[in-house]
């Protein structure tokens, strides 16, 4: 008898969806003034959850407008103290609402509802208890006696950790007294939205923080604006360039976080099994779409043939479908143009002579999706070794010793993520040392705390988010020269 | 009968050495009421590249020498002013038309400046890293790191405090650093260039490039191989906007323009923290 | 050093043998035990579930191993193991009925040959008493019709590195039950570290071993979802290396059906359907029995059931 696990979804139920949402502008949701909507889907069914307000330029102009009176007349005024209290109140009602709010993440992005649940919500609550504490001990994090808020900060997050980014963005810059005009990503703004109700629940001055829903052009008019002090974005390194040249010759200050192509290097003495789950944690966690993922794992030649046949062993236990079902591994690719650019670079991986494998996977008929996939004999030259592909690809590339190790890790232009398995601690700490990447992950990957300043090196971006360090985005500091 | 005097050749400062510009271009330096002082080498953009080329082998070994030696070797540079203080009093004397009272102020305010970030070396990392108390059974630490090399353009105003107060924290944390001086007062950056040169710094880590910022930062600006750019003394705001444009093309980090600043007062840490990079590390916690 | 031993061990000295376990590889004790929450999520409903807990109430080894144990009360529980729930005979018979030594008469006159016998053996808890007497122990328990045996390694020689004592103990009992199989118990809340219970997994298994087991129970930390699935990856690279299939008891502190419903899902995911019948996989527990009765009346009956509906033994 085999142990099938029965299906176990998460209830719908929890979550009410209204059929359209207007913008979240001055504390109010509006219908938008040209009247424009798009529609939202669940990438899982292809089914249509709502339909949400296209903001044009007028749109834009309002939120940030908002903004700007919200920062002016209440925000900048109130003390760090009163303001530490909102955002205290809205870490507790992301608490209270965070199943509501998990299986809204998983329709709408098409994430596993495990993840959601106990990955993306909780990390979600975390990141604004921590900075609330900050708003009235600003004077003691290294940024002078008294640092000041920048004024109104114009943030666009990506569509793979929806409410997360969201929470990277909005808690620091509320911490540190700024009022901020949000853009969520076009295919997922249904949390960011239902954090609009969070606002209006927890009484926030109205203006302080504005959502505007809306595809690349609302971006590029909410980060053109001439009244925001402020650009924060996450998301491609294309785009990313492409906000650093619009906001050239201003004083907006700018933080990217952009792309990754993470080596995730296997010693011959690591701790296997726990290294395997990180391969795999590393690069399937949330369909691999994760900028700082472990898409290049790089395994030391002597034990590689042993490694990948574990690897091969263990991806035939991992379940992707509905993405409401808790035990559901792998859940739906976000959206058909990102399903596109996978099969693109994957077909590349053949065609450059790489090896395809995939465990056996039954595909949903309806959504987008794409199952675990490894290819082996990889090199550096390979597309698929350089390019973000974005989605569950792993390329598995080998090396001879330590330096090239450290070589072929560091051999991109990107420089988000490394990881790294041995027992050995002295070579723990020399090879975190010598990679050039903003975060590395030894003997374990993928761990995320408000507290742990999160960020890049060369073309994965600048600027931290999270800890201490991230403050620093969000603060204007007297400086003489 | 007064000496006839050896009058000096102003060349570049290029991985620890004094060559002509590869363009063999030179320019006119005038002191302040217009009288010439000397043919000064005019870089291009090969020169750029050279440059780059040096401050990048200079990078692999300065960013790995420890705070200590780091902080010994600025410490020298002081050292090897000192004891040119008259030589650099009369050249920013000449190059800004101050009088020698108020050129000794600036050398003297460069020289502690020099002393100022000597001292930071070994503690910077400790005013900006630390550990981060995850919710989790691990150990994480930030910590900050070099960002690699940086293009700077020096204060117009400033030929040796502006100058020093752009280069010291560069070097000081790691990085290497190649810096277009004041075009019109680049005498004191040349003079600095043989402290150096005679000091402990490693050839490459600073490098010194006279000539037109207009001309020479845009190669600068797009090279791939700089991770990032210092506009400080850019004056004109087109030019600095058409740099940071530039500078996107590899997502270089670009400190923005402040050609007048305040080179009198203690600085912040806003320019150690402009070229470090942050990187955070994790470990589990486990038996 | 290698990923996993390929070579036959065939350096069964003290230093063959640490160079051996010595060589295996480490385990990271945060990564394990996240796999192990990991796969604690796992939700099984419905259909799945009442296989679970079929299976699991066919894996029991039903146990009492106290002082005060009498002849009375080994053949209530006998009795209960045959027939666990008077009200359904649908409900399987568990895997077998664990008892000390000199019960074993007792146990064996009260299944006959529907259930196995296990006796613990070797001066369980502790292992601490000479060759001689562990010998004598479990030829008595066998002799008096004991069809498993229960035994304990020396903790005390495996972390002073006596490794060979602990190697040819095991081989010695191996020889001294016959038939009967050798379970070999680890005492994982004595070893400590989770590389000390891979370690000591690999020397129980080269030793001869039938079936690696966590605890004796009467030490706490017992099994553990963790040290389980560690335990079920070693049997897997040793099936791997040797074509043989160990199997794996969790014994002590396994309470609640979710608990064992748990396990089977580790199984599942780490050795797969090969693993999941009695032959293979067993829980030692007392109090886990009734609580998989009350989850399996609930199934079948749609309402909760309550303490009055099952026996105590």
């Amino acid at each position: 008898m085999t142990f099938e696990y029965a299906p176990a979804p998460e209830s719908r139920s929890v979550v009410d969806i209204d059929a359209s949402y207007g913008l979240f502008i001055n504390g109010e949701f509006v219908d938008p003034f040209d009247g424009q909507h798009f529609k939202t889907i669940n990438p899982a069914t292809e089914e249509v959850l709502s339909e949400v307000a296209e903001a044009g330029q007028a749109d834009v102009d309002a939120a940030v407008a908002a903004a700007r009176r919200a920062y002016d007349k209440t925000w900048s005024k109130m003390s760090g103290k009163d303001r530490a209290k909102y955002i205290f109140r809205m870490a507790r009602l992301i608490q209270e609402r965070s199943r509501e709010l998990a299986v809204l993440e998983t329709l709408d992005n098409g994430k596993p509802i495990r993840e959601s649940r106990d990955v993306d919500l909780p990390l979600v609550a975390a990141h604004f208890f921590y900075h609330a504490g900050w708003a009235d001990k600003l004077e003691f994090a290294g940024y002078g006696p008294n640092p000041k808020p920048l004024g109104v900060a114009a943030q666009v997050i990506p569509w793979n950790f929806p409410l997360l980014m969201l929470a990277w963005k909005i808690a620091p810059a509320l911490a540190c007294g700024n009022t901020v005009v949000l853009k969520p990503a076009e295919t997922t703004p249904l949390t960011a939205l239902a954090f609009a109700d969070i606002c209006q629940q927890a009484d926030l001055p109205p203006g302080v923080v504005n959502i505007v829903t809306g595809a690349g052009d609302t971006g590029r008019m909410l980060v053109e604006h001439p009244d925001v002090n402020k650009v924060a974005f996450t998301g491609s390194t294309e785009v990313g360039k492409a906000i650093q040249r619009a906001v050239a010759g201003t004083n907006k200050k700018l933080t990217l976080e952009l792309g990754g192509k993470a080596a995730n290097i296997v010693f011959d003495d690591a701790p296997i099994d726990q290294a395997i789950e990180g391969i795999v944690n590393g690069i399937y966690f949330n369909q691999g779409h994760v900028c700082c993922a472990g898409s290049r794992l790089l395994l030391q030649e002597s034990i590689a043939d042993e490694a990948i046949d574990s690897l091969k062993r263990r991806l035939q236990t991992l379940r992707l479908g509905d993405p409401l079902d808790k035990n559901t591994d792998i859940g739906a690719i976000n959206s058909s143009m990102q399903l596109a650019k996978i099969e693109e670079l994957t077909k590349s991986g053949e065609d450059e002579g790489a090896e395809r494998w995939s465990p056996e996977c039954p595909i949903p008929d309806k959504g987008f999706w794409f199952p675990p996939t490894v290819f082996t004999n990889v090199t550096q030259a390979h597309r698929i070794a350089r390019e973000e592909i974005f989605g569950p690809v792993l390329s598995v590339l080998t090396f001879r010793t330590p330096e090239e190790a450290v070589e072929k890790a560091n051999n991109t232009p990107f420089g988000l993520s490394t990881g790294i398995w041995t027992e050995k601690g002295s070579r723990i700490l020399w090879m975190a040392n010598k990679v050039r990447s903003g975060i590395v992950w030894a003997n374990t990957f993928n761990r995320f705390d408000p507290t742990s300043p999160f960020g890049g090196y060369k073309e994965s971006g600048f600027g931290r988010e999270g800890g201490v360090q991230g403050l620093g985005a969000y603060l204007h500091v007297e400086d003489p020269s | 009968m007064s000496r006839v005097d050896v009058r000096k050749t102003h060349k570049l400062f290029i991985g620890g050495a004094f060559p002509r510009s590869e363009s063999g271009r030179t320019y006119e330096v005038t002191d302040a009421k217009g009288e010439f002082i000397a043919n000064v080498a005019q870089a291009s953009r090969k020169d750029a590249r050279d440059a780059v080329l040096a401050a990048r082998a200079a990078f692999a070994k300065w960013s790995t020498a420890t705070a200590y030696n780091r902080g010994q070797v600025l410490y020298r540079i002081a050292e090897v002013m000192e004891g040119r203080r008259e030589q650099l009093v009369h050249d920013v004397a000449q190059a800004e038309g101050l009088s020698s009272r108020k050129a000794a102020q600036q050398v003297d305010a460069s020289i502690d400046r020099w002393v100022w970030y000597a001292g930071w070396a070994d503690k910077y990392a400790q005013a900006i890293g630390n550990t981060n108390p995850v919710a989790g059974p691990f150990f994480n630490f930030s910590i900050p790191e070099a960002t690699g090399v940086v293009a700077a353009v020096a204060p117009q105003d400033s030929s040796i405090l502006g100058l020093t107060s752009v280069i010291a924290p560069i070097v000081m944390t790691g990085n290497a650093v190649i810096v277009m001086p004041s075009p019109s007062a680049p005498i004191p950056a040349i003079t600095l260039a043989e402290c150096l040169a005679t000091s402990d710094v490693p050839g490459g880590v600073v490098n010194i490039l006279t000539g037109a910022p207009a001309e020479v930062m845009p190669w600068l600006a797009e090279h791939a191989d700089v991770n990032a750019l210092d506009l400080t003394g850019i004056v004109d705001e087109a030019v600095a906007a058409d740099l940071e444009r530039q500078a996107a093309g590899t997502v270089k980090r670009v400190r923005q323009a402040k050609p007048h600043a305040n080179w009198d007062a203690t600085p912040t840490l806003s320019r150690i923290r402009s070229f470090t990079e942050i990187k955070t590390v994790w470990h589990p916690l486990g038996l | 050093m290698n990923l996993l031993p390929t070579r036959p061990l065939t350096d069964t000295s003290n230093s063959g043998l640490k160079a051996f376990l010595h060589g295996l590889p480490g385990v990271d004790a945060v990564g394990l035990e996240a796999r192990a929450a990991t796969l604690a999520t796992r939700s099984i409903k419905n259909e799945s579930k009442a296989w679970a807990i079929d299976t699991a109430i066919s894996m029991v080894d039903l146990t009492t191993l106290e002082g005060m144990d009498t002849p009375g009360k080994v053949k209530a529980m006998c009795a209960k193991a045959l027939h666990p729930d008077p009200t359904d005979n649908s409900c399987p018979s568990v895997a077998a009925v664990c008892v000390y030594g000199d019960l074993v008469t007792t146990a064996r006159e009260a299944v006959g040959d529907r259930l196995h016998v296990a006796a613990v053996a070797t001066a369980f808890p502790s292992g601490r008493a000479s060759m001689d007497v562990k010998l004598m122990d479990t030829k008595q328990a066998v002799a008096d019709g004991a069809d498993e045996i229960d035994m304990v390694i020396d903790r005390g020689a495996f972390l002073s590195g006596n490794y060979s004592k602990v190697y040819d103990e095991i081989a010695a009992i191996k020889e001294a039950c016959g038939d009967a199989h050798l379970k070999v118990i680890l005492e994982t809340g004595e070893l400590k570290t989770y590389d000390n219970v891979c370690r000591a997994s690999w020397l129980a298994m080269e030793a001869g071993a039938d079936f690696i087991k966590t605890s004796t129970g009467k030490v706490s930390p017992a099994a553990t979802l963790p040290v389980t699935l560690l335990m079920l990856e070693a049997v897997r690279d040793f099936e791997t290396k040797t074509g043989t299939k160990v199997g794996v008891k969790a014994a002590g502190g396994i309470k609640t059906s979710k608990d064992a419903i748990r396990y089977l899902v580790v199984v599942n995911e780490t050795v797969g359907e090969a693993w999941l019948n009695p032959d293979l996989f067993r829980f030692g527990a007392s109090s886990l029995l009734n609580d998989l009765l009350l989850q399996r009346q609930r199934m079948s009956t749609g309402h909760y059931s309550g303490p009055d509906y099952v026996t105590i033994d």
